[in-house]
């Protein structure tokens, strides 16, 4: 089952072609979906992460079916 | 009620009203409330208007997390959330936080950790757009 990968704002306007599902292999981090899904582009610093809606950093491992999301410094309130 | 997301424009103080209503008249003391409200410049540059995005099944569950946090850590009767998202004007609503409790000072400090808290871990964006033309992303929040 692939990957669903979510990328938002202005990280979004920086990859717009990448990919919105990855096909998994085992171990991969989150990280590495970042570069499957962005064909190799470098992870811009202070990206936050998330696996299912909760918060993770780039070094966590994802599973299989996994929701995936990129997401720059929130800026609500 | 407790948390929620509004693609509306909303009144702070109908949602305080309602918020209020939800509990027992007499069992609380105190009502704090906050209300952020769009400013019309932002880093020295007038600005005529924003989008908000945001990452809508994780918003939920943050915002939610987020009262029920502060249910536990102070001693409050409830709190509340209300948060736009979409298009938005200089001077409409943002968000508002709100906590009641039977004196003033857990309601003080739980209505300011609610912000602060949706501040650091809510997923929303915020989107300029300049009186001078273009857009721009807001990078960072302010301190305080």
């Amino acid at each position: 089952m692939p990957i669903s990968v979510k990328i938002f704002a202005s990280l979004r306007e920086a990859v717009p072609d990448a990919a919105p599902r990855v096909d998994a292999v085992a171990h991969d981090t989150v990280a590495d979906v970042w570069h499957r899904a962005t064909g190799g582009a470098s992870m811009p610093d202070h990206v936050l992460c998330s696996i299912n809606l909760e918060h993770r950093r780039a070094e966590d491992v994802v599973s299989d079916g996994d929701e995936v999301a990129f997401f720059p410094p929130v800026t609500g309130g | 009620m407790p948390a929620r997301v509004s693609e509306q424009a909303f009144d702070p103080a109908m949602e305080l009203a309602a918020f209020e209503a939800t509990l027992v008249r007499g069992a609380f003391g105190a009502t704090a409330s906050f209300t952020g409200t769009m400013r019309d410049a932002n880093e020295g540059d007038a600005v005529t208007g924003m989008t908000l995005e945001h990452y809508p099944a994780m918003t939920d569950r943050e915002l939610a997390r987020i009262v029920a946090e502060a249910r536990e850590r102070f001693d409050i009767l409830d709190a509340m959330i209300v948060h736009r998202v979409g298009d938005i004007l200089p001077g409409q609503p943002i968000v508002l936080t709100a906590a009641c409790s039977a004196h003033r000072a857990a309601a003080f400090d739980a209505c300011r950790w609610l912000m602060e808290e949706l501040k650091h871990r809510a997923p929303f964006w915020k989107k300029e757009r300049l009186a001078a033309g273009g857009s721009r992303w807001v990078e960072r929040n302010t301190p305080g």
